[in-house]
């Protein structure tokens, strides 16, 4: 298949997977302890995983599965509002697919549906806007989800629905921002990445210079990636390369994708209808400064959390998750307590077994199961 | 008018005037009597089912002649929407059931057909379906020789439901099962991949998609009998429907406690079913198929069983995508298109709401 084939082929993965090996050898510090990598994104896990790329690594590089996955990490407290707001009479509630499983305190979106809410999966929020042009008589309110990459097409919609006087459509907003995250994972005391692959999707928004902060002031390397297999294997080689040359810098893997200033007009439109919040909830992470935001006071008509009432409790993660340290590498996700038995694919507990793209679902899914748990045995024993 | 064509008529008028279905049709009464005549019997229209008793009755002899073992399997069809490209829920209602007995190696005879429409239904689109119905067990060579219909209010089914029982017979000699893979064995399968999956999503519309992928369902009796016939001692056999492939493959691992090695590059998929894959992040490897076969056969068979099915209508796209090896036990490991290794497991929870 055309533009798909050319970033999956063998023969140049064979090649970057040799210049890697190459390279890991010349590193010093890879020969003392594994070199930790981050990569932010879900998108970049679930590739990672899909294509067994871990394996096809060195043993001294380390891929820390970061939480850019905006399902796993949506909090308990956010998803009972969304059940509660899907649940209200009259209400056509509207989600991305994946969002329909993530457990709150007492059900996911899938149980609420299975009780009689009217909860319809979309692939777009401008699907949404058109069920609230095909209901008039319901309020259509679309679970808006994600970072910087799905934000602008939300901020159109809210836009397009006030050009048309659309007044039975809302948002739930529960976006999130990719730089104050990193900013916190960077500040943990705890924190041993040695460097990052910065999400593509994002950048392609919002481009490369937010993420400016990481080389200069905490002095470590990130490449902005794409989603390909080989993109993934050229950012890890292009890491490597700044490592061993001593470098921080900035760079651009994905370029024929990300400009370096980001879309013009889509943060034009996300700058028109979103403000940052004071804090935002993660789940597995807590709260972090900046780090979602809300409509802005004029797009109140279209504030789902402003036209309703939401319940909007704080719901603290299950003791025994230790999904905040997987997210900052400081264990692997099978070395968690609860990994493969309380909390699996068909019963998560944790931020990271919800999504497919979550760290604890792509080892569980996609891992060799009966190995990691002999190892986590070895470990606790 | 004699008398006696009087008491005919009033005994079975046999015409449905109706458009739409109403609950009178479910009642046990003349309505329903005539929608029965007119819509199913019609169709269906054989010996054993015109006679019009409570049951089917079959002459034992004839079935023994065909083998030794008789084989029953029943399953029922919910899909949304009702027609889709290339197929109803007619032709899958049929297709899917003469396929479940066709990969236990019988010989598929007789269906039965429940229905369970919801009122509201129209008539056209009852006939269309028991049409397709028809045409399907023709395809098949089997007879659908008796019935149920019921109706249900509104909203308490969804448009139609319809449930197929089949019976078939297996020749001596024949044994497939799940627990026969042995590792050196070899996994084929008769063509492209995901196509029934594929044509559901977007035949609902809900993904505002503009494709033209058309669903694969079919009766594989006619190929599985040809197979049969050059291979015997085929190991293991099942359609791979709901879950695809990784699922039928992950029940030959557990079951024969051996691993199967797949291999990406070698699985037949359009590049349409391919792309929708990509844009909605669905894996083909779990996309249902309703005319797909993944048969274990002996690794001496592979070529003259893949050369065979060529050559036949139902597996021009046939392939061998895995072998069957010692380790690791009871899993199933995609070596992938870029030279990487991963576990497919069997999936948890669904990809996609009620495909078939």
């Amino acid at each position: 298949m055309k533009y798909v084939d050319e970033f999956r082929d063998p023969e140049k993965a064979k090649m970057l997977i040799d210049a890697i090996n190459t390279i890991t050898e010349q590193l010093e510090v890879s020969q003392q302890r594994p070199l930790q990598l981050m990569e932010f994104c879900g998108g970049h896990t679930h590739t990672i995983f899909r294509y067994g790329i871990e394996q096809m690594l060195p043993k001294s590089i380390e891929l820390v599965h970061g939480p850019g996955c905006p399902v796993c990490v949506l909090p308990m407290g956010r998803v009972d509002d969304c059940v509660a707001l899907a649940e209200r009479p009259n209400v056509i509630f509207t989600t991305f697919g994946d969002a329909m499983r993530v457990p709150g305190s007492k059900k996911s979106l899938l149980q609420a549906k299975a009780e009689g809410a009217d909860i319809r999966m979309v692939y777009s929020p401008l699907d949404a806007l058109d069920l609230a042009r095909k209901h008039p008589d319901k309020e259509v309110i679309f679970f808006a989800l994600g970072f910087e990459t799905t934000m602008p097409s939300t901020a159109l919609t809210v836009l397009q629905a006030e050009q048309e006087c659309i007044k039975n459509f809302s948002l739930f907003c529960n976006h999130i921002t990719t730089v104050p995250t990193i900013k916190a994972i960077l500040d943990s005391p705890d924190m041993k990445i040695d460097g990052f692959l910065a999400p593509g999707h994002v950048s392609m928004v919002v481009g490369t210079r937010p993420f400016d902060f990481v080389a200069e002031t905490y002095k470590k390397p990130i490449v902005v990636t794409g989603f390909e297999p080989l993109d993934i294997l050229q950012s890890i080689w292009m890491l490597l390369q700044q490592l061993n040359e001593n470098r921080h810098d900035v760079e651009n893997q994905y370029a024929r994708i990300v400009p370096e200033n980001g879309n013009e007009p889509a943060m034009d439109a996300l700058t028109k209808v979103f403000e940052l919040r004071e804090f935002f909830e993660w789940r597995g992470l807590g709260s972090i400064d900046h780090s979602g935001v809300k409509m802005r006071e004029v797009f109140a008509a279209f504030d789902a959390e402003q036209k309703f009432s939401v319940p909007n409790l704080k719901i603290a993660d299950p003791k025994s998750c230790q999904c905040g340290e997987v997210l900052k590498g400081v264990i692997r996700p099978w070395e968690c307590k609860v990994f493969a038995n309380q909390c699996n694919p068909e019963t998560p507990m944790g931020a990271l077994m919800v999504s497919t793209e979550g760290a604890c679902a792509a080892y569980y899914n996609y891992g060799n199961l009966d190995e990691l748990l002999q190892k986590k045995e070895a470990v606790n024993a | 008018m004699t008398t006696q064509a009087v008491v005919n008529l009033r005994q079975r008028s046999g015409k449905c005037n109706a458009d739409t279905i109403t609950m009178a049709h479910g009642s046990g009464g003349k309505a329903m009597r005539d929608l029965i005549d007119d819509v199913f019997v019609r169709a269906f229209d054989n010996v054993e089912l015109n006679k019009l008793e409570d049951q089917a009755r079959f002459d034992l002899n004839t079935l023994t002649a065909l083998g030794d073992r008789l084989a029953m399997t029943t399953d029922s069809y919910v899909v949304d929407p009702l027609f889709f490209p290339g197929g109803d829920i007619g032709k899958l209602a049929v297709t899917g059931t003469v396929n479940d007995l066709a990969v236990g190696g019988a010989k598929p005879l007789y269906l039965t057909c429940a229905m369970i429409i919801e009122e509201g239904m129209a008539v056209a689109d009852l006939r269309t379906i028991a049409a397709s119905m028809r045409q399907t067990a023709d395809l098949a060579g089997v007879k659908i020789v008796t019935g149920d219909t019921k109706v249900v209010p509104r909203g308490a089914a969804d448009k139609l439901f319809i449930n197929t029982a089949g019976v078939g017979v297996i020749p001596a000699g024949i044994n497939i099962s799940a627990d026969r893979a042995r590792a050196g064995d070899v996994v084929v399968i008769n063509g492209y991949i995901g196509d029934h999956g594929a044509a559901i999503v977007d035949a609902r519309g809900d993904m505002a998609l503009q494709n033209t992928i058309e669903t694969d369902c079919q009766p594989l009796n006619s190929l599985i009998t040809a197979m049969l016939a050059v291979c015997p001692d085929i190991h293991c056999m099942r359609d791979a429907t709901r879950g695809g492939i990784a699922t039928v493959l992950n029940e030959f691992a557990q079951s024969s406690h051996v691993g199967i090695r797949l291999k990406e590059t070698a699985i037949p998929i359009r590049d349409e079913v391919r792309g929708m894959c990509e844009i909605l992040g669905l894996d083909p490897l779990y996309l249902a198929n309703e005319g797909k076969i993944v048969a274990v056969i002996p690794a001496h068979a592979a070529d003259q069983v893949i050369e065979l099915m060529r050559a036949h209508p139902d597996g021009r796209h046939s392939s061998i995508i895995a072998e069957v090896v010692e380790k690791p036990e009871s899993r199933v490991i995609l070596s992938t298109l870029f030279g990487g290794e991963r576990i497919v497991d069997m999936l948890v929870g669904e990809q996609l709401p009620r495909i078939c």
